[in-house]
């Protein structure tokens, strides 16, 4: 019985990610829209795009190989499970020590990789721009974002997300110094792999400076629908991710019944509406930086991230 | 009985290299070299195999061969059967590879003979037991593999990768040569028996550490004594390059891990690890950086194995850092790491290089900006070679990741050294190791981007076709073992458990295959723990019904129409993304710093009909700054003693005299 509980838990989990993602989207487009004095498409609007985008068929450029076909699948199978993976509303899940943070890093890893050579497959200079631009932000975010792990687990004394929440949620940790650069380089990171302005434009089509768009540009139907919705999959997770390590609260601890599942389900809606908001006032509040302005930006963050790591080999109470 | 099988096994390859010698220009002759070399390394396999999965006591075996005082002594314990099982792996698929890729051979006479005796070669280095077999065999080796690289010797650039290589295998043979000197001691106990049971002053025990380090290294690639590397693997046949980036670099480290290791038993000081630790985070990511910038197919994975093998150093820098202060349960850990690398590199390096053999055979070309679009013409190929670039490049499920991920978490440990240099240390060579992940990653988007993917750029891309069944048999046979090495790594960790007991004085991890679903957890599950065969079956659940769903229920038509390129579709395949063009963003972030790249472009003024100019300037700061003083100073002294050989005989005389005195007195002043 427990066991057909917590599948249904873990079961739940994955579809109710996969079903607030589109919904988070849309809240922070609308906040955007509202922050700029205009009024902003209905909050369900991705949900509308994604059916009629599920619902067109596919063009497929001349050129396409078989992995264009099965790139968006896999991309989003792999974004899905890593985001299954980070506790939301409840920690010690089922399937939860599948994957460390590490390996959850590197599934988001296996997802930018295909697209990056789904950006290639078709063999134009957009799709060229996005994949090239894509691997370099990714080679100074995924370094960066390792330490911060460092930094967490040096702390916690484990890389296993449900462990980690558990030590933030205990009294004694405070507030320290590493985990506030933890914290910033975090953000960096969230920001950049989530194709955020200042360092990409998720709005724009006809912009030389675009990434994730232009990796992007070939797809339609059915095939972009999926990539849509892994990308909102993918803000899901990193919004989850900080709550989880950063803001645990109100996290329920597996098999703790119903009514502490609902506070859990409250408090993740909570720190999802939360996140969305902050992320669209920074958003309107900064302009996009040139290229080759990010590898600085992204420095930053892989520095606190080092330095993050070096403060707590030097103390263990900073 | 192994190890009298092993080798005569070893005998019988040097015997079908004889043979070869003699029928090479035979057309026949191809077929039957590889496939007796492919037989012989699968019972090879089988043998050592059965050897370490039973855990059996070492066997160890003295033929009154080489030296007359002294004897072949020869053994097989846990440590060299774990090595051979790479060697003869990769033996055993290159030789399938080459059933099929054989038949292309301009010059068959120059690569048969050589073959099986390369493989005997490295065999030996791993059975040997003294001193003298050892380096031996080692110099064998190094001899037949440098007949493969000159195989092709009429090219210039072969001919002197070939010479590089020669010096400097000379280099690490002689370092090599005094390493065991210095082991042996005065009285010249030269099997590694006496050696082991020998004492030695730590700082007898350091110059050791340091000529291991050279002449291991150099052999194996380590920054900054790889220059021979990316020449020398490239230019030999493809099967060979498989051969010696996936499987010699490994003896190379075997030598290394069996002389600091085995030989000079516990780490007497603890910047050991650290010189090692440091040697490797270097060598990983300029391996890496320097790879990202070719835009030779086989010279990239050639830089890529420059990477690796910092990866394998990371993890046996750990390992004697945790050693020397006795923490020998971390130091399983990073030991683990580290050979479970090894043999994951062994893996998909050769995918690779077998992959890129087929590419070569198919288009006749190795300059990818003359590649692209090969994924239609040849799909399996492009599959295999697809997963040898993720198992590469540290995706999770594949192979790769797991061993990087054992190598994280033996860093994450580093906190509990004493030392403060190691601290600082180990966190940094983190944040190098997780740099050189992110750029593996970009190159291998760009090795496999640019060569599969996209539109063709050449006629010989157009016509290529699918390789032979034998080569794609020998590549799908790699990429399964990626995949299985990936899914199931308990099983292999506990596999390495007794080579790891061997070098780390009895601790190794917990057993792996009685954890939950087979998940690894090497410390304590609630630490962290990875299961890659859970991993695999979510994403093959969620990515298969998402696509039946969509299918069923949505839509499942599709049509074919021009590229839409954001309404600038361009119809030369020149307008393509380029190697060149692919790299530009990381040239400019990393290369600046690290290259001293510079972009010049020379645009012709309004009216002007020729084309614009974009040049770029590398500079390789080790050839700059090491090599090029060496080189400079080698030929002013050699210019200077040719004056030497012009000399009238008085002086001749004259010079015999006054060194005579000079010895004399550098005699009485010794006494």
């Amino acid at each position: 019985m427990a066991l057909i509980t917590d599948f249904l838990v873990q079961g739940g989990q994955m579809l109710l990610i996969l079903l607030l993602a589109p919904l988070l989207t849309g809240w922070v487009r609308t906040l955007k829209a509202q922050l700029l004095r205009r009024r902003g498409p209905s909050l369900l609007q991705p949900y509308r795009d994604l059916l009629k985008l599920l619902r067109k068929e596919v063009v497929l450029a001349e050129s396409a190989s078989w992995l264009f076909r099965v790139a968006p699948y896999l991309i989003f199978a792999a974004i899905w499970v890593a985001a299954a993976l980070v506790p939301t509303f409840a920690s010690g899940l089922m399937f939860n020590w599948t994957a460390d943070l590490i390996a959850i890093v590197a599934l988001l890893g296996t997802a930018r990789f295909f697209l990056a050579l789904a950006g290639l497959d078709v063999g134009t200079s957009f799709g060229g721009i996005g994949s090239s631009r894509e691997m370099m932000i990714a080679s100074l975010a995924e370094p960066a974002m390792l330490m911060m792990v460092f930094t967490l687990s040096l702390l916690a004394g484990a890389t296993e997300l449900t462990t980690v929440a558990r030590f933030m949620l205990a009294a004694d940790v405070g507030l320290r110094v590493s985990l506030a650069l933890a914290l910033l380089a975090l953000l960096i990171v969230a920001i950049a792999e989530n194709a955020r302005i200042p360092v990409d434009n998720p709005a724009t089509h006809l912009e030389l400076t675009m990434v994730h768009e232009a990796m992007v540009l070939e797809y339609s139907g059915r095939h972009l629908a999926l990539i849509e919705l892994a990308a909102s999959l993918k803000l899901l997770l990193y919004i989850s991710l900080i709550g989880c390590i950063f803001a645990p609260w109100g996290m329920a601890t597996a098999g703790a019944g119903l009514p502490a599942y609902f506070i859990g389900v409250a408090a993740y809606l909570g720190k999802l509406a939360l996140g969305g908001f902050l992320l669209a006032l920074f958003e309107t509040s900064i302009a996009k930086m040139r290229v080759f302005r990010v590898d600085q930006f992204l420095g930053v963050a892989l520095m606190l991230g080092l330095l993050g790591a070096l403060l707590l080999f030097v103390s263990r109470s900073l | 009985m192994p190890l009298p099988l092993l080798l005569s096994l070893s005998m019988a390859l040097l015997t079908v290299g004889i043979y070869a010698i003699a029928t090479a220009r035979h057309a026949s002759c191809s077929r039957r070299v590889y496939s007796v070399a492919l037989a012989i390394s699968g019972v090879a396999l089988i043998l050592v195999l059965t050897h370490l999965l039973t855990a059996s006591a070492p066997a160890t075996l003295t033929l009154p061969l080489s030296l007359p005082w002294l004897g072949a002594h020869f053994r097989l314990d846990a440590l060299s059967a774990f090595f051979l099982i790479v060697v003869n792996l990769g033996g055993a698929v290159a030789s399938l590879f080459a059933l099929g890729y054989g038949q292309h051979e301009r010059a068959p006479e120059r690569v048969l003979p050589f073959f099986p005796a390369f493989l005997a070669g490295m065999n030996l280095v791993l059975l040997a037991d003294d001193a003298f077999t050892f380096l031996f065999a080692w110099e064998f080796m190094s001899l037949t593999s440098w007949a493969l690289v000159m195989a092709h010797h009429q090219e210039s650039a072969n001919a002197r990768a070939g010479y590089l290589y020669l010096v400097m295998a000379c280099f690490g043979t002689l370092t090599l040569l005094l390493a065991f000197g210095m082991m042996a001691g005065p009285n010249g106990g030269y099997d590694f028996a006496a050696i082991r049971a020998g004492e030695m002053t730590p700082g007898l025990a350091a110059v050791v550490l340091i000529l291991a380090l050279l002449g291991a290294g150099s052999k194996a690639g380590l920054v900054p004594l790889h220059v021979w590397l990316p020449l020398a693997h490239p230019a030999a046949p493809s099967h060979v390059s498989a051969l010696m980036s996936g499987v010699m670099t490994k003896v190379a480290v075997y030598g290394f891990i069996r002389i600091v290791f085995d030989l000079l038993g516990e780490p007497m000081a603890w910047w050991w690890g650290g010189l090692v630790l440091a040697l490797g985070g270097i060598t990983a990511v300029l391996g890496v950086l320097y790879a990202l910038m070719q835009h030779d197919l086989k010279r990239l994975l050639a830089y890529h194995t420059v990477e690796n093998i910092g990866i394998i150093f990371i993890g046996l820098g750990l390992a004697l850092a945790f050693q020397a202060n006795h923490m020998y349960a971390s130091a399983a850990l990073a030991l683990t790491a580290a050979l479970f690398h090894i043999l994951n590199h062994s893996l998909f390096k050769s995918l690779l290089f077998l992959g890129t053999g087929a590419v070569l055979t198919a288009t006749g070309e190795r300059d990818m900006e003359r590649l692209g679009g090969l994924i239609h013409p040849m799909p399996w190929t492009a599959l295999a070679f697809l997963m040898g670039a993720a198992a590469i490049s540290a995706l999770p499920p594949l192979n790769g990741f797991v061993s990087e991920w054992l190598t994280f978490q033996a860093i994450l440990l580093t906190p509990e050294l004493p030392q403060w240099l190691l601290k600082f240390l180990a966190p940094a060579v983190g944040a190098l190791l997780a740099l050189s992940a992110a750029l593996a990653a970009a190159c291998f988007v760009k090795a496999f981007g640019i060569t599969f993917l996209g539109r063709p750029r050449s006629p010989a891309a157009t016509q290529a076709q699918e390789t032979d069944r034998y080569s794609l048999v020998a590549m799908f046979t790699l990429a399964a073992l990626c995949l299985l090495a990936g899914i199931l790594p308990g099983l292999v960790v506990d596999s390495l458990a007794p080579v790891v007991g061997l070098l780390n004085g009895g601790a190794q991890l917990a057993t792996q295959h009685t954890q939950p679903w087979l998940t690894l957890a090497p410390i304590v599950d609630a630490k962290s723990a990875y299961n890659g065969l859970l991993v695999l079956l979510f994403m093959a659940l969620s990515g298969t019904a998402a696509a039946l769903l969509i299918h069923r229920f949505a839509s499942s038509a599709s049509r074919r129409g021009p590229a839409w390129d954001c309404g600038f579709p361009d119809a030369s395949p020149a307008t393509q993304y380029t190697a060149g063009s692919f790299a530009q963003p990381i040239r400019r972030v990393f290369g600046s710093i690290v290259f001293q790249a510079r972009e010049r472009v020379t645009m012709p003024p309004p009216g002007d009909g020729r084309p614009a100019r974009l040049e770029v300037q590398l500079r390789d700061p080790v050839w700059d700054y090491g090599y090029a003083p060496i080189t400079m100073a080698v030929i002013a002294a050699s210019t200077r003693a040719n004056h030497l050989q012009y000399l009238t005989i008085r002086r001749y005389l004259s010079l015999v005299f006054g060194a005579l005195v000079v010895l004399l007195l550098g005699m009485a002043l010794w006494r």
